[in-house]
């Protein structure tokens, strides 16, 4: 309950927060605190240095950037869920950030520090992925852009080095042809998925010109699944499709689902995922 | 030790505090307002719910220097001039409380949601309601309770 | 306008609403220190050395000690208030290990610092050499030839065994048409009352000691901790201030409570312990965790004839203050409201490397019921009949009814209550909507399953406790003080924590003694002021607290009207006490309202030679039996075939509690029962691994259902009054007790059509998708 003891600073910018952070090897970021609050309770987590991000209203926005939509890495989920911006081009961000934790973790968490926490099992990693979204990491060295596909590396690890922070987020604007789902099975409305599949796809002349999926849940990090993706772009039924979703997946087996029941989960979410993004 | 200044129920406050002391330990052991109550230690039960400018917060999951600045409404601080908030009218009116320990986070998180006009209709409150745990009712009378706070039936 | 029957609002809301609650964690005394337990990370471990060097030296703390530092500090070891035979095997349990850990959690020191976060901070730095022991914490390991043995020198894990027999059921078993026999494992169950444990104990310079606990049970309390520390009872005061939920989980004595006032006793100075929610997953008392395997003998018509239930049943690495004798609280109703005549229940209880168990919301009654109600169903499927008909064909009919079992329910109407769940189901409308999706073929199916149960609560007759060997009684008692201007002060020997006394026992003696609600006031939890109670668990306050408080009330109107007849020169036989008013027959100006009446006494000018000044009377009662709520509830279930997922759609019940005092607070008291039944159903279950770790260790692995994955649910009452003055019956367990076998029963008859038969114990996503795989298959 009570953490164990650190060492605390404010970032007055993002520069002063990268000094600060590259000045102690074991620094930590907190923004929202969502995530790294909980461990640092059960003393899973021990950094002996903090360096509050929070204040940055710099990195607090969505707005326009062109063929996409930015965001500021410390925009709150409930400021994702609710940017009108998001809602009209790149929906499912939207709707993801609404299923993240509950209202009061939605409140304070943070698009930024969910997707640096790298768990595989929390909403918008697998959302960001599915939407090849291109992640902004700002270090000592100065900016670079890193695809979601290279972002995440592991369980609760990521492409940021040390010293690094993430500072946006660039989600595509989908066109009129694209429609999107994301289908989660959770065992409370609270809890991380068990399974998530969060379907883009763009459709043309009634058929499918691509499809992307990204699995919630299902290995160390979140996945696509490549086998289904091309399976759909060949032309094959949205079932034939789904059934290829876990294949090469190692999901983990836990309290919640053993790995063999995770994939069965995928064929049917995906199919369900699917269905519904073809019909949005 | 960090200098912080934090507004609670209209007050404000200016403390020394050592960064592992999370807000709740703040408003209970130094500022005295146990009305915020803990019960559990993975921000899952939603006991310690407070506002934080306005919106529900876990305050078991905040640290009290990162409320440096901020607007906090604890249970303490519902009441205006002796008469309860609407929604505490309404959790005595539907007795939507037993042992009491979940209830004033259950009733913030419910002020939370009704100010954000979420609390739409019994489906709306239900999953509104997802991140506080209650072990006496079931529930059901304090569904009641927040929707006839709400205005929906 | 009586109150007794209309829903009063709870004198309790004002305060809790405004965070003005008195929990224990709230209170702090100057000088308080914190203690902070260090606790074995092993299911079972030899403890070669304890190092308190570097915890002592840390910043700000006081003391540190281990269990064997404190060994000299225990009159005797904590108690286990229920050795249900003979031979059970009652292994010491002090509120240190000394030697050896035989629980994750098991605590091997103490740590005691200037302030919590302190304590915490030096409890890490004891270093505790253990080596560690084979572990076992499956029952029916336990008990396999080989198994690692919890308590070596007992030489088995067997605690004990009990039977109880009467009628002939094997006879019965081998003249059946059908026989039907169902094995079901009830898994461990975590209470989750929302307020942890606390207590803060104060030790006075005269030997006297204070102890604030987060406990269902102060007068027990105080005994026990005479037993374990020595100080006569009568120099120990226990207050139970506002409790945050208990359901069974805070009726016991904890090593906590023991520690807390031996350390204030050393130290001089207020200690207080507050536990964090994932301590309390290994430190408070479990429920449930038991194997059964149960057997019906019945007529190819679906007449039961015999009932025989074998059951393994966890006691954990200790026996806590009733741990053997929760098997037995159900023990009696493995009939339920059925009238089988032959009947036999065995249990074996098993230590296991595990948490204690012990009384959780039901408490014996919920295991029983649940394999009964599920075998029901059984039975009607190998009968090809349907199941409510099966339960019909079998319900009591007639009351006063003696059970096979021995033991007689005063009152009921079982078929009513079945009758009036059917009106409020409309099955028929949901059976044919359930056909439809299965000719549909709908990835989502519809389940309607039914639970008729019975209760036995009301703990309980003292000589039937004496006789299935309790330690004390189960009476309760009641103290009505009419202060001299007329207001009500009632002290009770029962301890609510959310049940909402202050508020229904206060219109119990608002319309006995013609007082307003708002004139009563309920004063408990507190021995110094409480000296006579047995305190709330087992459905007992209204039921016994409440009726030794209408005797009570009796007694101040007798003692009022003798003082009226002797100011009014006329006999007592003339006197008629209605709505606070004594009046003459016949002369109806003549009176005396009974706040005068108490001014009266109080100024003591004039009152009948011999009398005793002051209108105060204390009544204790003993109930004659135990109490018999009982009822019909049904669940509707829709079933995700595709992914297992079961969503609760409806929930309906039906209940006689007797006669209602506050029926708002008897359908609070239900919805809360019934979730936790449902919780059990669809959520939750303590997970060991193999090795006796549990895997279960925060709210975030263990699933409190939040509003979100519940309904709304639809209750009714009929009414047959108990036999007691007040008619009154327990409620608070009823819910718990019906509903997980009624959700059960509504998923399996989801998937009835797919030849699923059963599922076991919580129906998670994952065990309905395999049900329905193997069903397949």
């Amino acid at each position: 309950m009570i953490p164990a003891r650190f060492d605390y600073e404010v970032a007055g910018s993002v520069e002063h927060a990268l000094e600060l952070l590259g000045g102690r090897e074991d620094a930590k970021l907190l923004a929202g605190g969502h995530s790294l609050l909980p461990a640092m309770k059960l003393r899973l987590a021990r950094p002996s240095l903090l360096v509050d991000v929070g204040r940055l209203d710099e990195l607090r926005y969505v707005r326009d950037g062109g063929d996409h939509v930015a965001i500021g890495a410390l925009t709150r989920h409930k400021d994702v869920c609710d940017a009108s911006l998001l809602r009209e081009r790149c929906g499912i961000v939207a709707h993801a950030a609404g299923q993240v934790g509950d209202p009061q973790v939605r409140h304070r968490g943070t698009i930024g520090g969910s997707l640096a926490h790298g768990d595989p099992a929390s909403d918008l990693p697998a959302v960001v992925l599915a939407l090849d979204a291109q992640l902004v990491v700002r270090g000592p060295g100065g900016e670079r852009t890193v695809p979601a596909a290279q972002f995440f590396t592991g369980v609760f690890q990521t492409a940021l080095g040390p010293g690094e922070m993430l500072v946006e987020i660039r989600v595509p604007k989908l066109g009129e042809n694209t429609g999107w789902a994301y289908e989660k099975l959770s065992r409370r409305a609270q809890d991380w998925a068990t399974v998530a599949v969060a379907a883009v796809v763009e459709r043309s002349n009634g058929g499918i010109a691509r499809a992307s999926l990204g699995l919630t849940n299902m290995g160390p990090t979140p996945l696509r699944a490549p086998a289904a993706e091309s399976a759909l772009a060949g032309g094959a039924s949205l079932e034939e499709a789904a059934a290829l979703a876990p294949e090469g997946t190692e999901p983990p087996s836990d309290l919640a689902a053993s790995a063999e029941f995770r994939r069965h989960l995928t064929q049917v979410l995906a199919r369900r995922a699917l269905e519904r993004a073809t019909a949005r | 030790m960090r200098h912080v200044a934090l507004t609670v129920n209209g007050v404000r406050h200016e403390l020394d505090l050592e960064p592992p002391e999370l807000l709740v330990s703040v408003l209970r052991e130094r500022l005295g307002l146990t009305g915020t109550n803990v019960g559990c230690d993975t921000s899952s039960c939603g006991a310690c719910t407070v506002l934080v400018n306005g919106e529900s917060v876990k305050s078991c999951t905040m640290l009290g220097v990162q409320a440096d600045g901020l607007e906090i409404t604890t249970i303490e601080g519902l009441a205006r001039d002796g008469e309860l908030h609407p929604v505490q009218q309404a959790f005595h009116d539907h007795h939507a409380l037993q042992c009491g320990y979940c209830t004033p986070g259950m009733v913030l998180a419910a002020v939370s949601l009704i100010s954000s006009g979420e609390a739409t209709d019994e489906d709306a409150i239900r999953l509104g309601l997802e991140g506080n745990l209650c072990r006496c009712t079931g529930y059901h009378n304090i569904v009641k309770a927040v929707a006839a706070a709400a205005g929906v039936s | 306008m009586a109150a007794v029957g209309t829903p009063v609002k709870r004198k309790e809301d004002l305060a809790l609403l405004q965070g003005r609650g008195t929990y224990v964690d709230n209170l702090t005394l100057p000088g308080t220190v914190y203690l902070a337990v260090v606790r074995s990370p092993y299911p079972h471990a030899r403890i070669r050395s304890v190092n308190l060097e570097a915890a002592r030296a840390a910043e700000g703390v006081v003391a540190a000690f281990s269990g064997a530092d404190l060994a000299g500090d225990w009159a005797s070891p904590l108690p286990c208030a229920w050795p249900v035979t003979e031979d059970i095997k009652m292994p010491p349990h002090f509120p240190l290990a000394v030697d050896e850990a035989r629980y994750q959690g098991d605590g091997v020191a103490v740590v005691v610092a200037e302030s919590r976060a302190l304590a915490k901070d030096a409890a890490e730095l004891v270093e505790v050499d253990y080596e560690p022991l084979p572990a076992v914490a499956d029952v029916e390991q336990a008990l396999a030839d080989g198994a690692p043995l919890v308590h070596a020198d007992l030489g088995t894990n067997e605690c004990y065994v009990w039977k109880l027999e009467s009628g002939e059921v094997e006879a019965a078993l081998a003249a059946a048409d059908v026989v039907v026999t169902r094995r079901y494992r009830q898994p461990r169950l975590i209470p989750n009352a929302i307020e942890p444990r606390a207590v803060l104990a104060q030790a006075g310079p005269a030997g006297d000691v204070t102890v604030w606990s987060a406990t269902q049970v102060p007068h027990i309390l105080r005994f026990a901790l005479q037993l374990v520390l020595g100080i006569p009872e009568a120099k120990i005061r226990v207050i139970a201030p506002d409790v945050g939920g208990g359901f069974g989980s805070k009726l016991d004595v904890y090593a906590e409570e023991a520690l807390a006032v031996a350390l204030a006793r050393r130290l001089g100075r207020p200690v207080k312990w507050t536990e964090e929610r994932s301590e309390n997953y290994v430190a408070t008392i479990h429920g449930r965790d038991v194997v059964h395997e149960l057997t019906f003998a019945a007529t190819r018509d679906g007449k039961i004839t015999a009932v025989k239930s074998v059951a393994t049943c966890a006691m954990g690495a200790y026996l806590q203050l009733v741990t053997p004798g929760i098997p037995l609280l159900g023990a009696w109703i493995y009939s339920g409201p059925y009238a089988i005549p032959s009947y036999s229940v065995t249990f074996t209880g098993v230590f296991t490397n595990t948490t204690p168990t012990d009384a959780y919301r039901g408490a014996g009654r919920p295991e029983a019921t649940y394999v009964l109600e599920r075998t029901m169903d059984a039975l009607a499927r190998e009968l090809g009949m349907d199941p409510v008909e099966l339960r019909r064909k079998n319900l009591i009919g007639e009351f006063p009814y003696t059970m096979a079992s021995g033991l007689t329910i005063d009152s009921g109407d079982y078929h009513a209550s079945l009758d009036r769940l059917l009106e409020l189901l409309d099955l028929d409308a949901l059976r044919a909507e359930q056909a439809e999706r299965r000719a549909r073929g709908d990835a989502k199916q519809l389940g309607v399953g039914f639970s008729t149960y019975n209760e036995m609560c009301g703990l309980a007759p003292s000589r039937i406790l004496g006789a299935i060997r309790y330690a004390v009684g189960g009476w309760d008692a009641a103290t009505i003080r009419f202060q001299p201007l007329g207001s009500v002060q009632v002290v009770i020997g029962t301890s609510p924590h959310g049940q909402g006394h202050e508020t229904t026992f206060a219109q119990i003696v608002a319309d006995r003694l013609g007082v307003d609600v708002d004139d009563v006031e309920i004063l408990h939890g507190d021995t110094a002021v409480s000296q006579l109670g047995m305190d709330t668990y087992g459905s007992r306050s209204l039921a016994v607290g409440g009726v030794a408080l209408w005797h009570a009330s009796e007694k101040v109107i007798a003692k009022a009207r003798r003082i009226v007849a002797h100011q009014l020169e006329v006999s007592e036989d003339d006197l008629e006490f209605a709505n606070g008013t004594f009046s003459v027959k016949g002369s109806p100006d003549r009176s005396m309202g009974i706040k005068e009446v108490a001014f009266a006494a109080h100024a003591a000018h004039n009152l009948p030679d011999g009398m005793e000044p002051g209108l105060e009377e204390t009544a204790v009662y003993d109930p004659a039996n135990f109490s018999w709520p009982a009822g019909a509830h049904a669940a509707v279930v829709e079933v995700d075939t595709e992914t297992g997922d079961t969503r609760l759609v409806r929930y309906v019940a039906v209940d006689d509690v007797g006669a209602p005092i506050n029926p708002m607070v008897i359908d609070g008291q239900v919805h809360g029962g019934v979730t936790q039944g449902i919780a059990a159903a669809l959520f939750e279950e303590a997970v060991y691994d193999e090795g006796a770790n549990l895997q279960t260790t925060t709210m975030a692995t263990y699933l409190v259902p939040s509003a979100a994955e519940l309904p709304s649910y639809e209750t009714d009452r009929i009414e047959t009054r108990a036999d007691n003055p007040l008619g009154v019956k327990g409620v608070g367990e009823t819910g718990t007790i019906a509903a997980a076998p009624a959700v059960i029963n509504a998923v399996v008859d989801a998937l009835s059509h797919l030849g699923v038969t059963d599922i076991q114990l919580p129906a998670t996503p994952e065990r309905v998708w395999r049900a329905i795989q193997e069903a397949r298959r």
